[in-house]
């Protein structure tokens, strides 16, 4: 079955990243696909490459990184909520004069096209909200 | 784009201000029907509030949601499903709201679930 992940709370305020995280690894061991990851609202939070939680707490910003890179997810934060937010990659901090940006690598800036998309390839959407 | 249609629910269940929620549901909403997907509404719990008219939003220096709201027929979303017991618990009466809705019981908001493809709740 083809999944599609969208997450809406911040990491550390709610459970909705950890939760995805958890339920997206499940997915995957099951052997289904995961079409896409999209972040929105507070959720984009959660591809801050600058986040630093404590060495005895999960980091997860790099935990969904990693699964990225692991299985090729499509991990896409959506463009208008970000940028309210100052989750920035270097093409917005360029065209918004800001001096950083701080979107991990692993992570793409899109439109909400790419959850509606999402919506009608998968067989499933679900939401963790905040 | 894929040619292949699917329902789309977007259930809205909190108030249209204190969070970004309603805003943020109504914006997929706005998207999902330029994919020209088949779409309905459904406001539950406190979700029943973003019906009401006359929103008075610069008062708390935030953007008027009800106007938005009536922007939804232009955009030919005109399945909007409401709560009816979510109206009652909050003293709303269905004449209160200016927007063509259809009340839904219990049992009409299980079946309206059944029949989507996808449900995206805010």
């Amino acid at each position: 079955m083809i999944f599609s992940i969208v997450i809406t709370g911040a990491p550390y305020s709610s459970q909705a990243s950890a939760s995805a995280l958890q339920f997206s690894k499940s997915v995957l061991k099951l052997g289904h696909r995961i079409h896409r990851v999209f972040f929105y609202a507070d959720g984009v939070h959660s591809g801050s490459a600058l986040a630093t939680p404590p060495q005895d707490e999960r980091n997860i910003p790099a935990e969904w990184a990693e699964l990225a890179r692991e299985h090729e997810l499509d991990l896409v934060v959506c463009i208008a909520a970000a940028v309210r937010r100052g989750v920035l990659d270097e093409n917005e901090a360029r065209r918004y004069e800001k001096n950083g940006h701080n979107l991990s690598p692993d992570f793409n800036l899109s439109g909400l096209g790419q959850l509606v998309e999402a919506g009608i390839l998968s067989d499933r959407v679900v939401t963790f909200g905040a | 784009m894929s040619d292949s249609k699917k329902s789309f629910l977007i259930i809205n269940r909190k108030a249209p201000y204190g969070s970004s929620a309603a805003r943020d549901a109504l914006d997929v909403a706005l998207t999902i029907s330029v994919f020209e997907q088949p779409l309905s509404l459904l406001f539950l719990d406190d979700g029943v509030l973003q019906l009401l008219p006359e929103h008075n939003a610069a008062a708390i220096g935030q953007k008027n949601l009800s106007a938005n709201l009536a922007m939804l027929e232009m955009y030919d979303i005109d399945q909007l499903y409401v709560c009816s017991r979510a109206l009652e618990q909050r003293g709303i009466r269905p004449s209160d709201i200016k927007l063509n809705i259809t009340l839904l019981d219990q049992n009409g908001i299980a079946t309206l679930i059944k029949q989507q493809d996808q449900v995206l709740s805010f």
